[in-house]
């Protein structure tokens, strides 16, 4: 898990991705031919094999905030960088990159109940004054929540589950993949949180047969939620449909029958919101044959998303296994 | 220039006017011009060293407007709106109709024949006409017909202290910076782009940027200057007098990192005022630049501009003759900004 803990506490909200992409870089570069990063910030690793090019995608990304405007007494108005959900984010902690803290407050006198917007809100990091402010913090700086990353039980709960959980998922697949009968990239893509940008041009150049995402999904296994039949600790999700897309059926129905043929625990996934790399994959250029796995994490884009190892493990799994099988699709 | 630029009629869709004019101005300084199928231009100035990277600089010759949707019995026409235009504004507005460049006027049911309710009402553009003065359906078809454009009327005027006031400056004002920018050589090859279709979803700037794949991208466009009354200040977005306006993010594009501070490095060096863009919200062709075919580093560099997408825009001749000042000065140095990227099929 420490490498799980090291991708999740890592600051990467969209448009600045480097830092996490060093991190990746490091990990993976002895198991694959090349690897390069493009305009977007997207990094992309290539393991050459002899069959179709078959694309793998995880994001990097996360959701934050991004300092727009300092008043004269030090206080930082701030815009949303991704979905971010202002109840949830109000008087959480923020860490900017340059490692200073600060607490995400409401303008006193502004009743919530009312509605929450960014421009009743602001961030606080204890400077006193408007200098000392521009000191520590810019104009353009962005903030992760704070979300530490703790095991409870057979449990994880952090920050940023969404998508450290693929980035690993994939990362892990990368060291263990010992044959492959396809000619595989890999894209840990940039600025997914703002509308799937990072992909878009990565896919553009690569131009693959099959692509295939790896994110999170949400849960349908907590009180009173949107009914969906994802359950933590039922397997990886196969995605069928969210917002973004409608996944190729020959492709999802060989990824289930690998499943099934190396016993690792799957569920289907049919959600009507969130949107996904694979939305993009799908129609970009000639369009390749998509699908998505899923690992399932509850509390989306707050600072305690939580999953189960198992199915991450199961994620990892079968990465793993639908490298290896020269699969047709029908 | 931004005078006759301002003046001229090019609503979305319908920018030959614009494009005839920056052509006939500028093409004797690029070494290859294309017109492409939707009418973007674009002009291609060979750098003076030899360089891997293409360079591309935005500006849109759209503006909003509307467009002849239908002729009523009683010759008054019916319109539909082109890009984002507040139902608000459209009330008596002056207006150009069509080729003939009818003139004509936005009319409404007299003040005096409307209940209390429809006074306090926002007109819809639904219940809005135009009134050209026609007596009758045939009289007005003599002059006007379905489809037709509707540009707004406004002169280009000085007002106080270097501040003036026109329609279409967005983005007629990246028009003029661009055409003022291609006098020069640069070390880099750089393509100047002259958009069609931005107001309206950028349209020109998708198709064009399939054609030449940038490595890096300047859109220079016109944004939102609200430091006017009634708006707090972390809300002004931007404000007129301050200089040449950096975006970090919109709604549709964020900003490269390295490029912006870049920018921002040549500006301190150089001593030329900026301002950062203080809210997030609009939009411009860097979207479409940034993530289209392969993928591109975008850096917006706009005027401030107030009453946007309005016949009258209020902007400030300082900050137009420091957005020149400043994308010049980028230009020429952009050899010293370094990629971070290693290239496609780079190191291990």
């Amino acid at each position: 898990m420490e490498l799980l803990t090291r991708l999740t506490q890592c600051s990467a909200v969209s448009g600045n991705e480097e830092h996490i992409v060093s991190i990746i870089k490091d990990e993976i570069r002895d198991y694959v031919d090349e690897t390069y990063t493009d305009n977007l910030g997207n990094l992309i690793a290539h393991k050459k094999g002899d069959g179709k090019r078959l694309l793998f995608a995880a994001h990097t990304d996360e959701i934050g905030i991004m300092a727009n405007y300092i008043d004269d007494c030090g206080y930082i108005r701030f815009a949303c960088v991704g979905k971010v959900n202002l109840y949830a984010a109000l008087y959480q902690r923020v860490r900017f990159s340059s490692d200073v803290y600060g607490v995400v407050c409401c303008d006193a006198k502004h009743d919530i109940k009312n509605g929450l917007k960014t421009k009743d809100m602001y961030i606080d990091i204890g400077a006193s004054s408007k200098e000392e402010a521009l000191s520590l913090v810019s104009p353009g700086d962005t903030a992760s929540f704070c979300g530490d990353f703790r095991i409870s039980g057979d449990k994880i709960i952090s920050k940023a589950l969404d998508n450290r959980a693929g980035v690993y998922s994939l990362v892990q697949a990368i060291k263990r993949i010992n044959y492959n009968s396809f000619d595989l990239y890999f894209v840990f893509s940039s600025q997914k949180e703002l509308g799937l940008r990072g992909v878009k041009p990565a896919v553009y150049n690569i131009n693959p047969d099959i692509a295939i995402s790896v994110d999170v999904t949400d849960t349908g296994d907590t009180p009173n939620c949107e009914v969906n039949d994802i359950k933590l600790g039922s397997g990886v999700a196969v995605k069928i449909m969210d917002k973004s897309v409608i996944t190729h059926k020959g492709l999802r129905n060989a990824i289930c029958q690998i499943a099934k043929d190396s016993g690792i625990d799957y569920q289907y996934e049919i959600i009507t919101f969130r949107d996904n790399d694979a939305g993009a994959m799908q129609t970009i250029r000639g369009g390749a044959v998509t699908g998505a796995l899923s690992v399932p994490v509850r509390y989306i884009h707050t600072p305690c998303e939580t999953a189960q190892i198992s199915d991450i493990n199961a994620c990892i799994s079968l990465i793993c296994e639908i490298c290896k099988k020269d699969f047709i699709l029908v | 220039m931004l005078k006759i630029l301002t003046e001229l009629d090019g609503v979305s869709g319908n920018e030959k006017a614009v494009s005839d004019f920056i052509i006939s101005q500028v093409s004797y300084l690029s070494d290859d011009t294309i017109v492409d199928s939707m009418g973007n231009i674009i002009f291609f100035k060979k750098g003076k060293k030899n360089n891997n990277r293409k360079i591309a600089v935005f500006a849109h010759m759209d503006e909003v407007g509307l467009i002849v949707s239908d002729i009523t019995d009683d010759g008054y026409i019916k319109f539909a709106k082109v890009g984002g235009i507040d139902d608000r504004i459209l009330l008596t507005q002056r207006v150009r109709v069509g080729e003939k460049g009818i003139e004509g006027f936005v009319g409404i049911k007299a003040v005096h024949l409307q209940g209390n309710d429809e006074r306090k009402k926002v007109v819809k553009t639904e219940d809005l006409y135009i009134d050209i003065g026609a007596s009758d359906k045939e009289d007005a078809k003599k002059y006007v017909s379905k489809g037709d454009y509707i540009s707004f009327v406004s002169e280009f005027t000085r007002l106080h202290d270097r501040r003036f006031k026109a329609k279409a400056v967005d983005d007629r004002a990246g028009c003029g910076v661009m055409m003022e920018l291609m006098k020069d050589r640069y070390d880099a090859d750089i393509y100047f782009c002259f958009t069609v279709q931005e107001e309206v979803g950028l349209r020109g700037a998708k198709v064009l940027t399939h054609r030449i794949e940038p490595d890096i991208a300047f859109i220079l466009e016109a944004t939102t200057a609200s430091d006017t009354p009634f708006t707090p200040e972390h809300l002004y977005a931007t404000s007129l007098g301050k200089g040449p306006v950096i975006s970090l993010m919109d709604s549709g594009a964020y900003s490269d990192k390295e490029l912006n501070d870049f920018v921002v490095r040549v500006a301190t060096e150089r001593g030329i005022n900026f301002q950062y863009k203080l809210t997030s919200n609009g939009g411009n062709d860097s979207r479409a630049v940034q993530t289209e075919a392969t993928g591109c580093r975008v850096c917006s560099i706009s005027l401030p501009c107030r009453y946007i997408h309005s016949p009258v825009c209020v902007a400030d001749g300082g900050d137009y003759d420091n957005m020149k000042k400043l994308i010049k000065a980028v230009l020429n140095d952009i050899d010293e900004f370094d990629n971070r990227n290693d290239g496609l099929g780079g190191e291990n």
